[in-house]
């Protein structure tokens, strides 16, 4: 049997005699760097992921401690822009979780039908997989031309490459089958265009897009909304910053709009579980009520 | 190394893949409806799998099983399922999903749970690897040990797939090897601390 363990590997993480009191004061340290130096509040994430991806970070970097790396980044803006990376892109894709796109079909757009103009925010959109997901519904449901998507994240990088539209082709397979179970009612293939190792989607779907960064942490609310998604960023955030997001939301939503939460995301633990009521059962879509 | 017995164990967490869903069985079916750890369970399935598995292990236990949500806390005496298509870390007295890319093909990735079960809860921390085939949890259960934790294994010829748990062996010489009914029936006698503390 072939086991791929060996003595010498280990994962990404402190040395073994690392006190972990002063591995906190370290990252602390280097986020208020960060976020002094560079202006990115990263302060109020997650602890165990965010010091999952600092290790990660400080391992690629060829380096020993939490200072070091700080004492790199801070010096160094290509390594910041390596960890920036790090820290704010998550692995998605089009159409996922398929059940759920199925039920915003049912359950959101009768709602969204009933307004003559429809405003859309993807808080966190990372490389746009999400976004291009829904304008790809909404084209189907024969509401795109009176939507507007705006589709925002901190990170410029993922911005830049969610604008240009192209997807790795490998992945076409898998968001095929997403999109059909999704409930899909044209060929996926129709969407896009193979170019070398990229799928490089319709034009035409970006036409009611608007790509822009901005800062969950640190920005106001910029519109109003009928339909919020932020799926899947929260869970990187620590309880004191997801009510703050919460309550920005909660503000960017008009009366009766609807906010959409990753599948193991919650208002459950969340103090502003009172002011929505569920939309379904099965998926994390909420309707502002109070 | 501090004495875990004096304060007792918070946080039982279980790595298993191939055969997994038949020893989980095994062992919720055989923990008592007294047990005072929190057990978090990481098995490697399928994206879209469900609720089956949650379903299937609350037929057979006095225990409440949940499948984990993001910041869900971490309570006395309650099974927890890691859901699916995301990594399940460990934070003291409450739980974080994370979408970072699968670790070795995994997602959720053992390794990244009882890592970070180390982290938060050290020494009272108890890793459990049961039947699967491949290497994942090894290098975690390490991580456990090392920070004063306890290891267990089970025993790899009694395994439905022997090669994660001896792996985890190789990887963790002193963990303590068993048989799945004496896993369960050691569990049982260990000293519970409480899981909800934050102090680790």
């Amino acid at each position: 049997m072939a086991v791929p363990v060996s003595e010498g590997q280990s994962l990404p993480g402190p040395p073994l005699a690392y006190d972990a009191d002063l591995e906190r004061l370290e990252i602390e340290l280097l986020l208020e760097g960060v976020y002094r130096h560079y202006g990115f509040d990263f302060r109020s994430y997650a602890y165990a992921s965010i010091r999952r991806r600092l290790w990660k970070r400080v391992d690629g970097e060829g380096l020993t401690s939490i200072s070091g790396l700080q004492a790199r980044i801070l010096h160094d803006a290509d390594a910041m822009e390596r960890l920036l990376l790090d820290l704010s892109v998550n692995v998605t894709a089009m159409f996922r979780d398929p059940s759920f796109y199925k039920e915003f079909r049912e359950r959101v757009v009768p709602l969204l039908r009933t307004y003559p103009f429809i405003r859309i925010w993807h808080a966190g959109c990372s490389t746009g997989e999400e976004v291009f997901s829904m304008a790809i519904l909404l084209e189907e449901e024969g509401l795109y031309d009176r939507a507007r998507l705006y589709a925002t994240d901190i990170n410029d990088v993922v911005l830049q490459r969610a604008r240009q539209g192209i997807f790795p082709l490998d992945r076409m397979q898998e968001y095929t089958e997403n999109y059909l179970r999704a409930g899909g009612t044209r060929s996926f293939s129709e969407y896009y265009t193979a170019k070398y190792d990229g799928a490089l989607f319709t034009p035409t779907l970006t036409r009611n897009i608007v790509f822009s960064q901005h800062n969950l942490v640190t920005d106001r609310s910029f519109s109003e909304f009928h339909v919020i998604f932020c799926r899947n960023v929260l869970i990187y955030f620590d309880k004191t910053l997801q009510n703050r997001v919460h309550s920005l939301f909660y503000d960017s939503l008009v009366m009766f709009g609807v906010l959409a939460l990753g599948s193991k995301e919650s208002l459950k633990f969340s103090k502003y579980e009172p002011c929505y009521d569920k939309l379904s059962v099965s998926e994390k879509l909420y309707r502002k009520v109070r | 190394m501090a004495d875990a017995t004096a304060v007792g164990y918070d946080l039982v967490v279980v790595g298993t893949s191939w055969g997994g869903l038949s020893a989980l069985r095994t062992l919720v079916a055989a923990l008592p409806s007294s047990f005072r750890m929190a057990v978090t369970l990481v098995q490697h399935r399928h994206k879209d799998s469900d609720h089956v598995l949650r379903a299937l292990l609350q037929e057979g236990s006095p225990l409440e099983v949940s499948e984990v949500e993001d910041k869900m806390p971490l309570e006395a005496g309650h099974v927890y399922v890691a859901p699916p298509d995301y990594h399940t870390l460990v934070e003291p007295g409450y739980f974080s999903l994370s979408t970072e890319a699968p670790v070795r093909y995994s997602r959720p990735s053992i390794d990244v749970t009882f890592s970070s079960a180390a982290d938060a809860y050290a020494h009272r921390a108890v890793g459990v690897i049961l039947t699967g085939a491949n290497a994942d949890g090894a290098l975690g259960l390490r991580r456990i040990s090392d920070r004063g934790g306890l290891a267990l294994v089970q025993d790899p010829k009694s395994a439905e797939s022997g090669t994660m748990p001896a792996a985890a062996q190789r990887a963790v010489p002193r963990a303590r090897v068993m048989s799945l009914p004496d896993i369960a029936a050691y569990l049982a006698t260990l000293p519970a601390g409480s899981p909800e503390r934050v102090d680790a």
